[in-house]
């Protein structure tokens, strides 16, 4: 926008108006351009008898840095539906909680609770409009009328419909759990276990996981949002109070002067308390 | 009325360099600005395009369908109300609620990027009614 005049309202959206001056600039500053915050992450879910399992690890990373530790990757859609969001960070905040908006519009306007695959076709429509600029892969898993179901969505628009499914940056590590301990009916500890094991499979091997794994089960009764269900081993011992006792300087000498004070001048103003 | 010849299907961005907008053939600095016909040949963002076309487009594609379905009335019939509703508006420089053209849409019941992101209530920029008015017309 080069002028101070505007011809007409600017529309509502996404904005390129600096588009071109970003990719100007970002050839000119090279490492100093703030990097975004993205969850580098290893996320699961897996299908057991009476419901879905669904897991996430809690570090969120910004380039080498750990940027929070205790990231929440298991966000609330609706009562029977989660996701979990794998990607660059804000999306996968924004994505979801636009999601979670629609749903429930949805089950104010028609009185009934959503179906995952309604939550699948929003998320699906709404990436592909984007065509991968928004960074979010998620994986919704949810129990409604029609059964337990869990979906995959790429950052591009793709749907994936499996009974067991991992993604992220520790996607490969995880599967490499589930595949291996999968069976169809499994018991509900037995699933917490299996998805556990995925989370921390990915957790050992991938830099960009770590921390706490958080785990969600969602069943026809209800949801168990579980955070954290493991605490990692390698919790730092920081203290979080600095403030030293009195006596940890020794004191070499005291002088008490006391300080005297004169009234001056004294003046009285009334206050209007009317 | 106040629709004026600047509510088409926009098939790409204005390129200035090429095709200015001024009166005599030439960029008219004064009004739209400096030109510079790389930054206008090419949308900077890959998204700048099909962001601006994605509701002509998604129009285009369900009219279609419809007309195949159901007949030629349906379209027909849906766009004369599009049109009637589309021209309940405030003057150009007014912020202007769109009810019935949002319900004809079903925008009243969902939420999108557009409701969150840069709404035009906040803009920083204020337009001048009069210069706004004029372009609305295609007086300028």
């Amino acid at each position: 926008m080069a002028l101070s005049n505007v011809l007409h309202a600017p529309a509502a959206g996404f904005n390129f108006d600096h588009a071109a001056r970003n990719a100007e600039l970002e050839g000119l500053f090279d490492a100093q351009i703030p990097k975004p915050v993205k969850t580098g992450t290893t996320i699961a879910g897996v299908v057991f008898k009476d419901g879905v399992v669904l897991g996430a690890d809690t570090r969120a990373t910004s380039s080498e840095v750990v940027a929070d530790k205790m990231c929440s990757k298991i966000h609330y859609i609706a009562p029977n539906i989660y996701c979990c969001g794998a990607g660059t960070a804000a999306d996968t905040e924004k994505t979801t909680e636009l999601l979670s908006s629609n749903l429930t519009i949805f089950s104010l306007n028609s009185g009934r609770n959503p179906r995952v695959v309604m939550a699948v076709n929003i998320l699906q429509e709404m990436l592909y409009r984007y065509h991968g600029q928004i960074g979010a892969s998620l994986i919704l898993g949810g129990v409604d009328c029609t059964g337990n179901h869990l979906y995959t969505v790429g950052p591009y628009g793709s749907v994936n419909t499996m009974p067991y499914l991992a993604m992220g940056s520790g996607d490969l590590a995880a599967l490499g759990i589930l595949e291996d301990g999968y069976k169809p009916d499994l018991e509900l500890d037995k699933a917490k276990e299996l998805v556990r094991a995925a989370i921390h499979a990915g957790v050992m091997n991938d830099l960009a996981s770590g921390n706490n794994i958080d785990i969600c089960v969602l069943t026809r009764g209800g949801v168990d949002h579980i955070r954290p269900y493991q605490v990692s081993q390698y919790k730092d011992k920081r203290k979080t109070k600095y403030k030293y006792g009195a006596g940890t300087t020794a004191v070499l000498t005291e002088k008490v002067v006391p300080v005297k004070l004169e009234v001056v001048e004294e003046t009285v103003q009334r206050m209007d308390t009317a | 009325m106040l629709n004026g010849r600047r509510g088409f299907l926009k098939d790409s961005v204005p390129v200035a360099g090429l095709c200015p907008q001024g009166a005599y053939g030439i960029q008219d600095c004064l009004r739209s600005g400096f030109s510079s016909v790389k930054n206008e040949l090419l949308p900077s963002h890959p998204l700048e395009l099909s962001e601006k076309n994605f509701q002509p487009n998604k129009d285009k594609m369900n009219f279609s369908t419809l007309r195949n379905i159901q007949g030629l009335h349906a379209p027909l019939k849906l766009q004369m109300e599009y049109r009637a509703a589309r021209q309940i508006q405030r003057l150009p420089f007014l912020p202007s609620s769109n009810l019935a053209l949002d319900t004809l849409r079903g925008n009243d019941e969902s939420i999108g990027f557009e409701d969150i992101l840069c709404d035009p209530a906040q803009s920083e920029m204020m337009g001048e009614p009069h210069l706004m008015v004029e372009y609305n017309l295609g007086l300028l």
